[in-house]
């Protein structure tokens, strides 16, 4: 069986877009829903969007695409959830961004700043014996760096996880229709 | 006007037309109990706040309205959880109000200070806390709305008490207004719908699975309208149960686990299954990767997340089930279906020799017998309520419903003790109505307290105790599949009768098939409530029986002579 010439049954990260009523314990609600149906969170990220009221996260989950539609429909059951895209087969920007502490003295120095220029990552912080190094971009682009920076000693890391945005200018949050009802594509040939 | 936060409670549940309230007062929500006095809504004053949950969800299903319960914080609101989970995992529409300690305590670990809406977040439908007396006029209509719209269920609702205590200028609200998220009325796309027609008309061997989205729905008429039109046959679930008469011919009876046999061979044999608002639970499908594996499949489901759940569908259609129906019958044509239907009975005949009514009456005292008469005695008017076990299922097999919400039960949760206390809710919900609650004496003792509430409350309910002294579905359990080892189902009950005498009610004995119409028309001539403690025969055994996990078909049948059933193997496989 294969939807648009993909096997749903492969498994892969999903990327959702999801707008969320910001009210107290709306996040613990998402996290739950995932504990509680067993579906695997890769990384959640959350933030405010340019609507008072309405924060936006990005949750990706390792899963194929029967149990993606799942994972569509369970968000939009609770009742603070605005809007769900998954966004995983649409043309999407995203991002990571990661701030990496790593060992770096004036005899190496140059040389880790050398490999963040081939990242295009920034140092935002020097100290004589350590470097605070900057990087957006994919998952797999940051986890380069990482490696290449290993040998020099990675001292602490920090990520936000996942954001993604679609391309285009259909911008959900505009959309008059933001509230809209959405039924998940229930035919499974 | 200016109203206490308590007041806005009370005048909340008379707005929405609440005529009575199951609950246990306590610190946190005393200013609620003491504004109560002031209002026309009647309190019933139970023993445990589990059996406050199981009396609001008895009063919601047999009247389709919303029950409420009401606790005070702590251990009072941890009392409802079973109730709670209970309510949820059957759909049915309460909504509990807790209080909760002063809002500048929360967080303290304060006296009797439990995070409900934390413990209840995964168990109910929503949950709120309030700490503002703003918010509670707005917050309670809201929790209404949701546990009655949509797929119902249960919403928590806690209050703190400074809020219950502070005074604001009131305004009854007309309708929740503000809930952008919330979509309880989803539909279909149209290809949906074309596809499920056709696949209705290309199918020579359908079968509908009804279930309890029938009756919530109100798809009673059109569900019998759909079937004679298409002359597809009809199974239900447990809970679906009453959502087609049971003597309707296309009725085949219930499905699963304990179900009939022809129906799971017919589920098993289909090239077609419609279900309609049921969940394909696992008692209800056995082995999913041998489940129904020739048939296509269309589901609809008022809950898109049921969709593809635990079985892979051709067509899901999101939406009501009445309106869904609505639409799709007008579009079919006319069908017969006679070869299939005709191969049905030739399984359901085959069946029937095994069947514990053909038996020859030995004097013992079987409880299938026992259920069977009594619908045979009160003409199947009563609403039954079961408690959960061995007695539950031959109630679903013995006890012929005609009517829709005439048999409340726990399905989803399986909770021993719901029996006693939902039967004293449905008895608020239906106050013309004969009330039975058909229970084992293990579930009983579960919640027995609620004998008293039955007596000071001076209500009338029948209690037909299925006594087996054992946990007997356990027990069932440990004959089949673990050797006979009876690991801590025997067991010693008080002596009913005088049980009943202790609350000043009346208790009888039935020892034998002979004494069974005496005592049954006995109780239904009692004012008061009555428990009939039915001594039966201890080692019998529900059948047919899908083991958990095994194909559908492959059933535990009924040995074919009753007597050899204590020594006999047990027939399995099927036909
Ligand atoms: C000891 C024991 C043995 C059991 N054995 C069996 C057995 O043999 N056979 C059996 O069937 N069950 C059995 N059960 C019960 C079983 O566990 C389930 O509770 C039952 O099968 C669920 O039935 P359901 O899916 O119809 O109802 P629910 O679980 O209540 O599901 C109802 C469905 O209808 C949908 N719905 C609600 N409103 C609407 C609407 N307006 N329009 C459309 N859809 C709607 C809901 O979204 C939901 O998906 C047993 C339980 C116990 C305790
Ligand atoms: C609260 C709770 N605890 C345990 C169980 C597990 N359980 C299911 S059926 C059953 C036995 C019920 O015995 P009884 O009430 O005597 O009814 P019978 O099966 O004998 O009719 C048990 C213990 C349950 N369903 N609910």
């Amino acid at each position: 069986m294969t939807d648009n010439g993909r096997n749903p049954l492969r498994e892969g990260i999903h990327t959702f877009v999801v707008y969320v009523e910001d009210k107290p314990g709306v996040l613990n609600r998402v996290a739950s829903l995932f504990r509680r149906r067993a579906f695997n969170i890769e990384s959640l990220a959350v933030g405010p969007t340019d609507r008072p009221g309405i924060s936006r996260m990005t949750i990706a989950v390792k899963t194929d695409d029967v149990v993606a539609r799942r994972v569509e429909a369970n968000l939009y059951k609770l009742v603070n959830v605005l809007r769900v895209e998954n966004v995983t087969h649409l043309p999407t920007v995203m991002r990571d961004l990661a701030l990496i502490k790593v060992k770096a003295d004036s005899s190496t120095r140059a040389q880790v700043l050398q490999m963040c220029d081939v990242f295009r990552a920034r140092a935002v912080d020097v100290t004589p014996d350590s470097l605070i190094v900057e990087i957006t971009g994919t998952e797999e682009k940051i986890e380069s760096l990482c490696e290449v920076l290993r040998p020099f000693g990675i001292l602490e890391m920090v990520r936000t996880g996942r954001v993604a945005m679609t391309r285009g200018s259909d911008v959900p949050s505009t959309n008059p229709e933001f509230v809209a009802a959405r039924v998940p594509n229930g035919s499974a040939s | 006007m200016e109203r206490k936060g308590a007041q806005i409670v009370w005048e909340v549940l008379t707005q929405e037309g609440v005529e009575v309230v199951f609950g246990y007062p306590g610190g946190a929500i005393l200013p609620t109990y003491d504004a109560m006095l002031d209002y026309p809504v009647r309190h019933v004053l139970v023993r445990h706040e589990q059996g406050a949950a199981h009396m609001a969800d008895g009063y919601a299903r047999a009247s389709g309205r919303v029950g409420v319960a009401m606790a005070t914080s702590g251990p009072g609101a941890t009392n409802l959880v079973t109730g709670i989970a209970t309510a949820m995992m059957d759909s049915s529409p309460i909504v509990c109000i807790t209080g909760q300690v002063p809002s500048t305590a929360i967080g303290s670990d304060a006296f009797q200070e439990t995070d409900v809406t934390g413990v209840t977040l995964p168990i109910t439908k929503h949950n709120y806390l309030v700490t503002d007396v703003e918010e509670i006029g707005p917050t309670m209509r809201e929790a209404f709305y949701v546990a009655r719209s949509g797929r119902p269920g249960p919403v928590l609702v806690d209050i703190s008490k400074d809020a219950q205590i502070a005074s604001i200028e009131y305004v009854p609200a007309d309708a929740p207004e503000r809930l952008p998220g919330y979509r309880p009325d989803l539909r279909a796309l149209p290809e949906e719908y074309e596809h499920a027609l056709e696949l209705i008309e290309e199918a020579e061997r359908p079968i509908i699975l009804a279930g309890h989205g029938v009756m919530m729905s109100g798809a009673m008429q059109i569900l019998i309208d759909f079937a004679e039109k298409t002359q597809i046959p009809v199974t239900t679930t447990l809970l679906g149960l009453g959502g087609i008469p049971a003597s309707h011919p296309l009725n085949q009876g219930m499905m699963g686990m304990h179900g009939e046999s022809w129906v799971n061979h017919a589920i098993q044999e289909a090239d077609l299954l419609l279900a309609f608002g049921m969940r394909f639970d696992d008692r209800v499908t056995g082995n999913l990767k041998t489940y129904a594996v020739n048939a296509k499949k269309i589901h609809i489901d008022i809950d898109p997340t049921e969709i593809d759940k635990n079985v892979r569908v051709d067509v899901g259609i999101v939406g009501d089930l009445r309106e869904t129906l609505e639409i799709l019958l007008p579009q079919l044509t006319q069908k017969e279906h006679t070869a299939w239907l005709e191969h049905i009975d030739e399984l359901r005949g085959d069946s029937a020799v095994r069947d514990i009514q053909s038996l020859p009456d030995t004097g013992a005292l079987y409880a299938a017998h026992v259920i069977n008469d009594i619908w045979r005695i009160t003409e199947g008017k009563p609403i039954i309520v079961t408690d959960v076990g061995q007695h539950q299922m031959w109630e679903a097999q013995y006890f012929k419903h005609e009517k829709p919400f005439t048999l409340i039960t726990s399905g989803g949760l399986g909770t021993m003790g719901f029996g006693l206390p939902a039967a004293i809710g449905v008895r608020f919900a239906k106050p013309e109505d004969e009330v039975w609650a058909i229970v084992g004496d293990g579930g009983f003792q579960m919640t027995q307290a609620e004998l008293s509430t039955c007596a000071q409350e001076g209500i009338k309910i029948n209690v037909a105790i299925i006594n087996n002294g054992f946990l007997g579905m356990v027990r069932q359990w440990q004959e089949f599949f673990y050797g006979r080892r009876y690991a801590a189902t025997p067991m010693l009950s008080p002596d009913f009768v005088k049980l009943a005498d202790a609350h000043g009610l009346l208790g009888l004995r039935v020892e034998e098939r002979g004494q069974v119409e005496d005592a049954v028309r006995r109780a239904q001539q009692e004012p008061g409530t009555v428990i009939i403690d039915f001594r039966v025969v201890q080692e019998d055994s529900v059948y047919p029986m899908v083991p958990a996990g095994a194909d559908l078909d492959a059933m535990i049948r009924r040995p074919s002579s009753i007597v050899e059933t204590a020594e006999d193997e047990l027939v399995g496989g099927g036909r």
